[in-house]
């Protein structure tokens, strides 16, 4: 009997201080059924990616609302690789203009989420669109 | 194994890995603790526990440094319950020692109770043995102190750490019910607060309880204040006292001695279950065997005896077959 | 005098007749309606009472104790609130140009928007700034920024508002002495700087250093602009971030004014008399979407804050009593989806905060749930502003909306509930017991949990997202900050750093430090020598993160 769970971390990476939306959805995803780690603001991308290697995470959700994010999130990609963990899975969301996506999406994010998306489609990626 | 391999040379991802097979409960699992169980007994594990809100992670994040200044590797579990409705969690608690996060030397791994009694503790023990046999020095195990639970996780510890903070209210009244009895080093955290020699007399006023008989090794009170930074080098040397005490009386060999007891009673416990429940589908007829007492049609200890007796006649056939 | 017994039963007539008969016919569409905040809101409302008695006491007249109708008895009839639109973005040039377009098209006042590294303390060229220079504000570095950002623009005609906290004084000083070189006295400088930082810890998180030091750092400006920039507002406490992180309307205006009572309490401790500086304590609140719950918000905090200063701080000054406050509406209310209907949403917006009576106002633009605005579209804010100020004529009379009695029964009971928190919040020994206990984030938190659920749920509808969505071409011409911007501001390091005097800039750091270590000295005039200097931003925080540590999040999850 597998005891298996999804672990998600939840990262906030750079200076933005704006927390509601990742609080929102760690939370979302408690209640969903999985395991979410959350490690507040102000994450160095190199902080990221060794806590999501330690934790073992399936995905690290990166949120950010600072128009950072083309330096950010590929930096994070990156950093996985280089530490021979290409296999987790990054996303984003926040405030992500979309004609920034395909170039993320090319960098290595698998998704982005905007605002105005509901818990229900995350989840609906995670169980189904993410290619597990 | 490579695996195996791995974690001997101290590969992170390796760790990791191997901690999600434990806790997923994974075949491999077994193999894979009983390869690394040789080149475990060095790290000293370190229990802490208390209430939430006493601040048990702010202090593990200052040991932490204190540790990292000596040279040794650090390692931590830290264990949160998961939610009974959706089975998910939050696990927060690395939030507050993320200032260690890219140190090479320490590893950090958030584990949820995911629900199971028993389980929690058995998939914690052969995590320390990952981290043991992978070269760490000291572990922390971080839970929460209330309930049975929590109780088993202490007991893998060499020592117990017990944060209290004062203007909990009764909360000594509660931490007497098991908890008070394995704490090894008492913590009054927040000692800047109200009410904090108060709690210090009455920490005091019921350790004079404890069997003196029995207690062979004193219980130190330390008063610190984790996120002013004070009386953490006070613990940190209490705790080395400590350390040395309990190597030098032989209580140590006798605790590791009564862990490897009660693993093994663990482990045999869980064995027979899931073979019983294989051979006799234990989940499967639950639900009937209910409805059959609650009709009042037979009685508990007739209908186990029954699949026990069933399930030691079909071993005979099996053997004579 | 309490209702009428007439009018009380009058009113159960109507209830069993009328009423109940057209609900049998045609019932109501929800079987319960509630204000943005969630609180229950009756079918109708009736006068509470005729009393002149009560009027005085709870309304008053508008310039006078409580001042619920208002802090000016003219209000909009003396003189429109200030239009002052946040803008920031890019390098100083790129801001500068942006100020100079903002007011040639009409707005009254600068309202200055800084990058997050300047916010938080760190040049453009510090790792932690990467992807981060002149993203949400313009980047400053040294004293030659801001000489670059208000190029051409007369700092003794325009007042200018400063979104700055943990670093605050520091700008504030670079901002003196810019207008010191245009031959401006600092005596006639006139603007405001953020310098909350309790909001900060709360729901913003560009804090730097621990509570303790920070509010040290707020009482210098308080006592150095008390004497020396007499016309400057040396704080505007928010409750705007407050909203924006989830709170509902009493939470806003309850944690806004505990946050206030701590300032106050911090500047008499430290030895200075109330009304020498209360009357410059400015506010700063939210214009969300349930117009007549924001109306009666305002109301009830300007009741409130008059009461705090006046019965716990004995102030006796009238300015010290005064609740004078800025508004923007509520970013967090605009969607990313049919971005036109955001205009349509300020608007509305807009009419509360000029019907709640604010001294000062910025509007959003239709694209900011994606983007900066482009010049069409803050100009289009603007002029929102504009259509409200002189065609609506809402502002020909002062609190037209007093004496409604749904308005007058909200703004009880959003007073009631404020108290409530305030009373809770001192019984945990004020508001930083409070925010390290992490109470206040969970009270924030709770509510913001519930709103997003609702919203999930369809049971509050944000049309385009839960309710009228439709297929949309992706918005264009969104505005972009060059990349660039980075090495553009790194390369001006290097060339202020070439061209200063090292050693005149050390001495004052050094000087910095020492003053930063004792608790009795004014750092003010310390960081004026600094910056005189072209010390760094990111030189002169490094000092005082060495001296005053740095704060670690508190978490509530």
């Amino acid at each position: 009997m597998s005891s298996k769970k999804t672990r998600i971390l939840i990262a906030k990476p750079g200076l933005d201080g704006h927390d509601r939306g990742a609080k929102f959805i760690a939370r979302a995803l408690r209640d969903e059924g999985y395991e979410v780690i959350y490690t507040g603001i102000r994450q160095t991308p190199e902080a990221i990616v060794q806590t999501a290697i330690q934790e073992d995470v399936d995905f690290v959700g990166l949120s950010l609302l600072s128009g950072a994010h083309n330096e950010l999130f590929p930096r994070v990609v990156d950093l996985l690789k280089e530490n021979g963990a290409e296999d987790i899975k990054v996303i984003g969301g926040g405030i992500i203009p979309e004609e920034d996506i395909p170039l993320l999406k090319e960098k290595g994010v698998l998704a982005v989420f905007g605002p105005g998306t509901s818990t229900e489609q995350i989840v609906e990626f995670i169980e189904h669109g993410s290619g597990r | 194994m490579d695996l195996v391999d791995n974690i001997r040379r101290g590969d992170v991802r390796a760790i990791a890995r191997a901690i999600s097979l434990i806790e997923d409960l994974e075949p491999e699992a077994e193999l894979l603790a009983d390869s690394l169980f040789p080149d475990t007994g060095r790290a000293v594990i370190l229990g802490v526990t208390g209430s939430p809100g006493a601040g048990k992670s702010t202090l593990v994040d200052r040991l932490i440094t204190l540790e990292r200044q000596s040279g040794h590797k650090v390692a931590v579990i830290a264990i949160d319950p998961s939610s009974p409705f959706s089975g998910g969690a939050i696990l927060g608690d690395r939030l507050r020692m993320q200032e260690h996060a890219t140190d090479p030397g320490v590893f950090i791994r958030s584990m949820a109770s995911r629900g199971f009694l028993g389980g929690v503790a058995a998939a914690t023990g052969d995590v320390l043995k990952v981290l043991d046999a992978a070269g760490y020095d000291t572990i922390f195990i971080e839970t929460i102190g209330v309930g049975q639970t929590e109780v088993k996780i202490v007991e893998l510890s060499d020592i117990v750490l017990l944060v209290l903070m004062p203007g909990a209210g009764d909360e000594i009244q509660a931490m007497k019910a098991g908890v008070m009895e394995i704490g090894d080093i008492f913590i009054i955290n927040k000692k800047d607060m109200p009410g904090a020699d108060k709690l210090r007399m009455e920490v005091e006023y019921v350790l004079s309880f404890k069997n003196p008989g029995h207690n062979t090794v004193t219980n130190p009170i330390v008063m610190t204040s984790a996120a002013n930074d004070e009386g953490i080098e006070l613990l940190w040397e209490a705790i080395a006292r400590h350390r040395q005490e309990i190597a030098g009386s032989g209580t140590l060999e006798q605790k590791r001695r009564y862990r490897l007891e009660r693993e093994l009673l663990g482990v045999l416990d869980r064995k027979i279950h899931q073979l019983m429940d294989v051979r006799i589908e234990v989940s499967k007829q639950l639900p009937d065997w209910v409805d059959t007492l609650y009709r009042r049609k037979v009685c508990p200890y007739a209908l186990i005896n029954e699949q026990i007796q069933n399930f030691l006649k079909e071993g005979r056939d099996d053997r004579t077959n | 005098m309490p209702l009428p017994e007439e009018l009380k039963k009058k009113k159960k007539d109507w209830e069993e007749t009328t009423l109940r008969e057209v609900i049998s016919r045609y019932p109501e569409r929800k079987t319960e309606f509630v204000t943005g905040s969630d609180k229950t809101v009756d079918p109708l409302y009736l006068p509470e009472s005729f009393s002149a008695q009560e009027y005085l006491e709870k309304q008053g007249f508008p310039g006078c104790y409580p001042f619920t109708r208002g802090v000016q008895p003219t209000m909009y009839r003396g003189r429109l609130w200030t239009m002052r639109q946040y803008a920031g973005f890019g390098a100083a040039e790129e801001s500068n140009q942006r100020y100079r377009f903002l007011l040639e098209q009409g707005q009254t006042g600068l309202s200055v928007a800084f990058d997050l590294p300047t916010q938080i303390g760190y040049d453009s060229d510090d790792p932690r700034a990467e992807g981060e220079v002149g993203k949400v504000g313009v980047a400053i570095d040294t004293l030659r920024d801001m000489e670059i950002l208000f190029d051409g623009i007369p700092l003794d005609r325009i007042s200018t508002s400063m979104t700055i906290n943990a670093p605050a004084a520091i700008l504030l000083a670079m901002y003196i002495v810019v207008a010191e070189t245009k031959g401006i006295r600092k005596d006639k400088l006139r603007g405001t700087i953020q310098n909350d930082i309790l909001k900060e810890y709360i729901a913003r998180g560009t804090y730097i250093f621990p509570p303790a030091p920070s509010m040290r750092l707020i009482t210098d400006v308080f006592a150095y602009c008390t004497r020396e920039v007499p016309q400057w507002n040396t704080i505007s406490i928010s409750g705007y971030h407050i909203r924006e992180a989830g709170s509902d309307a009493s939470q806003e205006v309850a944690f806004t004014l505990a946050n206030g009572i701590e300032y106050v309490r911090a500047a008499v401790k430290a030895g200075l008399t109330v009304d020498d500086f209360a009357g410059r304590l400015s506010f700063f609140f939210n214009a969300h979407n349930d117009l007549l719950e924001e109306v009666a918000k305002f109301r009830a905090a300007r009741r409130i804050w008059a009461r705090i200063m006046k019965e716990r701080f004995n102030a006796t000054d009238p300015k010290s009593l005064m609740l004078r406050f800025h508004t923007q509406t509520g970013g967090s209310t605009l969607t990313a989806q049919q971005p036109d209907n955001n205009i349509v949403r300020v608007a509305i917006q807009a009419l509360a905060a000029v019907l709640g009576g604010t001294q000062s106002l910025h509007t959003n633009s239709r694209e900011e749930a994606l983007a900066l605005p482009a010049e069409e579209s803050v100009r289009l804010a603007l002029r929102t502003q504009q259509v409200l100020a002189y065609e609506s004529g809402i502002t020909s009379t002062v609190d037209p909306l007093a004496g409604s009695y749904y308005i007058e029964a909200l703004t009880d009971r959003i007073e009631l509930e404020v108290w409530q928190y305030i009373d809770r919040i001192e019984a945990l020994g004020g508001m930083v017991p409070s925010i390290l206990k992490g109470y206040v984030q969970k009270q924030i938190q709770e509510a913001a949990f519930r709103t997003q659920k609702d919203i999930e749920k369809g049971e509050r509808v944000v049309v385009g997202i839960n309710k009228f969505q439709m297929e949309e071409k992706r918005p264009e011409n969104l505005l972009r900050v060059d990349p660039a911007i980075r090495q553009v501001q790194t390369d001006k390091l290097s060339q202020v750093k070439r061209s200063r005097n090292s050693s005149r800039v050390q001495h004052s750091l050094s000087a910095l430090r020492q003053g930063a270590k004792q608790d009795d000295v004014n750092l003010l005039p310390l960081i004026l020598e600094a910056v005189r200097e072209y010390a760094t931003l990111g030189e002169i925080c490094r000092v005082l993160r060495d001296e005053f540590g740095e704060h670690k999040e508190t978490i509530v999850l």
